[in-house]
């Protein structure tokens, strides 16, 4: 916790050893799991993991800043919803689209209000409009489904570039995501979110409106969440009130695994991404084997856990070494 | 004006000045709800006369007292500032354990299927409250993950099967449904259940321990407060309490798959937050948690017989949760504006 060169290197190795799971897990899989090298499965496992990366590129920034957003999946049912909805009423999509994307924001922009004007833990905030924004999607359209999405729109979302593997969609998103990757590591807005991350007085002090960053946060978190919506609706070319459900633990997951910390002030998003590769195609290689969805969770939940112990378990190894090794001090009682 | 500043002297009123405070503060919050419930009660009658009848009760009474037994066990975690999201998922894994267990043995008591819900749930209470004192983890991030990965051994266990009520002996399925003196066991149960609860965190050392805790961590354990040891001990309460009420639904409902309790979390938390448990901890009680669960078992019957979408009923719950948090942190701005101006004058 201390010195910062140590942080440094933790971190450091910590997204190399992320990113050397992963290539282990794509050479062992491609090996072992049959159908997971060929270009086909690439492009599904592409496609599967672009809404956890999109929607994980805000969550990075509010997780950055210490708070949290676990609405995001109910704000993608309820896009995907009102999406449906609008088109059954015979809006064309050129205009459903980007009002799904504001809807989103509006979502988003509700978290944020509670959040940052009347100052309510994030975490209890957003456990709350995930039930209300899961509740008003079936509200808006109940368990049914609205299906005849324009061909056009479905065929370029589950399209590839030319006839390769790479699915279309992946252009906007690596657009997308150094777009974010550049915020937060190379301009004032992304060292202000560290500093709201790592020391909220001291950031104001410093004048950063650590409020007004909040608020925008959950805006873009809500905004991006809507904009998921509108490709998860359009990939499956299925609106329904319950897509994307339970997504909020694979992109919280994908995001601590990256090695961004829960606690704020620390992380990277090249390593967020790794995060989600590494997530993806664990899930990928074992429902190849034929592991159910459910039973895929386990995995998902042991990540979760597994990411965020493993630096602690690490940090209290090394000071018990070093403290063992100066022989000074008897073991801390009970903290 | 800051956060930061206002969070200390909020919560100190609750520890300073003894119970009258938090009792006046609360006794306000919990009337509250039984004037919401007495409305809600009263106006669902005059509409329709089917909701005041002896199965409709019965059926609320019943509902209540499963959500009721999870409720005090997620209030003794949230009174320490944590939270445990996995309650839903460890009912699910407690009611197919003793399913199967009084499928493959019908001879056995009742007695033995509670003990072995209990135990169940006690483990993963436990799990949950290690990984959280020694892994110094969140306890949101913990219970997030146990959430799914019980619910994963669920699944990996039970696969497609499902338990029915023609497969469980008679002696179990009557204990959901007996009553003596007119009170289900079940809610016997509850009541049991909250009234321990209730005894042992307002007049015991134990109890008032996790209330410091929640109050000041620090503060706690500058006072010799073992926080590490309560904290696995709140879990393992709220774990089961869990379990408990997995029996219970095993028991009322007779059918039981992997997916038993799916979503539970949520309303739990809500019945704690809607009964005034605070979200930040120290402060709340049983009984307000108890109501919280009344007050959403009633809503939801009372969508159904005012032929209101059932699909309402989440929206709502996640209205109430951010309603009651709004609420608190509006009591809170006003307990430490009065005790500023109070100061000021003395």
């Amino acid at each position: 916790m201390s010195d910062q060169g140590n942080r440094l290197g933790r971190l450091l190795s910590w997204d190399a050893a992320v990113v050397l799971v992963t290539v282990l897990v794509l050479i062992v899989a491609s090996g072992a799991v049959e159908n997971f090298g060929t270009s086909r499965n690439f492009t599904f496992l592409l496609l599967d993991l672009l809404p956890i990366a999109l929607v994980a590129l805000p969550m990075t920034f509010i997780i950055v800043t210490g708070e949290i957003d676990l609405s995001v999946a109910s704000t993608l049912g309820l896009t995907s919803a009102v999406m449906g909805s609008l088109w059954d009423a015979g809006l064309s999509i050129e205009t459903i689209i980007p009002l799904c994307i504001v809807l989103g924001a509006v979502l988003g922009a509700l978290n944020g209000f509670f959040v940052t004007m009347l100052k309510l833990p994030s975490l209890a905030v957003t456990i709350g409009t995930l039930a209300l924004y899961r509740g008003l999607a079936f509200v808006v359209l109940g368990d049914g489904a609205v299906a005849d999405f324009p061909r056009d729109y479905t065929s370029w979302v589950t399209g590839t570039i030319g006839d390769g593997p790479v699915p279309n969609v992946l252009l906007p998103l690596v657009v997308v995501a150094l777009v974010f990757g550049v915020v937060l590591h190379a301009t004032p807005v992304g060292r202000g979110v560290f500093a709201a991350g790592a020391g909220e007085q001291a950031a104001r002090f410093a004048g950063i409106r650590t409020g007004r960053l909040k608020f925008w946060l959950y805006v873009v978190s809500g905004a991006v969440a809507g904009l998921a919506g509108v490709l998860w609706t359009l990939r499956y070319s299925s609106a329904r009130a319950d897509n994307g459900f339970g997504l909020e633990l694979a992109v919280v997951a994908a995001v601590l695994l990256g090695g961004v910390s829960i606690f704020g002030g620390k992380g990277t998003l090249p390593g967020v991404l790794a995060g989600v590769v590494l997530l993806a195609s664990l899930q990928n290689a074992l429902r190849l084997q034929d592991v159910s969805n459910e039973a895929l969770n386990i995995v998902t939940g042991v990540l979760l856990i597994v990411s965020v112990l493993l630096p602690n378990v690490v940090t209290s190894a090394r000071t018990a070494l070093r403290r063992r090794s100066r022989a000074t001090a008897p073991v801390s009682p009970e903290r | 004006m800051t956060a930061t500043k206002e969070a200390p002297v909020t919560r100190d009123p609750a520890v300073h000045s003894g119970r009258s405070w938090t009792a006046s503060v609360f006794k306000a919050r919990e009337s509250g709800i039984v004037l919401a419930l007495i409305v809600l009660v009263a106006f669902t009658a005059t509409q329709n006369s089917r909701f005041l009848s002896g199965q409709s009760i019965r059926d609320i009474l019943l509902g209540t007292a499963i959500l009721a037994v999870l409720a005090v066990g997620q209030a003794v975690v949230m009174i320490t500032r944590n939270i445990d999201l996995s309650v839903g998922s460890v009912l699910g894994l407690s009611a197919f354990a003793v399913g199967t267990l009084m499928k493959d043995h019908p001879g056995l008591p009742v007695l033995v299927a509670v003990l072995v819900g209990f135990a169940v749930g006690a483990v993963c209470g436990l799990l949950n409250g290690a990984l959280v004192r020694f892994g110094q983890v969140p306890a949101l991030v913990v219970t997030l993950g146990t959430l799914y990965a019980y619910r994963g051994v669920s699944y990996f266990w039970a696969g497609g099967q499902q338990i029915n009520a023609d497969k469980l002996p008679a002696s179990f399925l009557d204990f959901g449904t007996a009553s003596v003196l007119g009170v289900p066991w079940l809610v016997l149960i509850a009541l049991l259940v909250l009234v321990v609860a209730g005894i042992v965190l307002r007049s015991y050392p134990a109890g008032r321990e996790l209330y410091a805790m929640g109050s000041s961590p620090q503060a706690a354990q500058l006072a010799g407060i073992r926080v590490g040891r309560n904290t696995i001990a709140a879990f393992l309460v709220s774990g089961a309490l869990a379990g408990l009420a997995g029996v219970l639904f095993a028991a009322r409902f007779g059918t039981v798959d992997a997916a038993a309790g799916t979503g539970y979390e949520l309303n739990v938390v809500a019945a704690a937050v809607v009964g005034g448990v605070a979200v930040f901890g120290g402060s709340g009680s049983v009984w307000g948690a108890g109501l919280g669960a009344l007050l959403l078992t009633v809503i939801g019957s009372a969508l159904a017989v005012l032929d209101i979408n059932q699909f309402w009923q989440q929206a709502i719950v996640g209205a109430l949760i951010l309603l009651a948090i709004g609420a608190d942190r509006l009591v809170a701005v006003r307990v430490a504006k009065a005790l500023k101006k109070r100061d000021s004058h003395v």
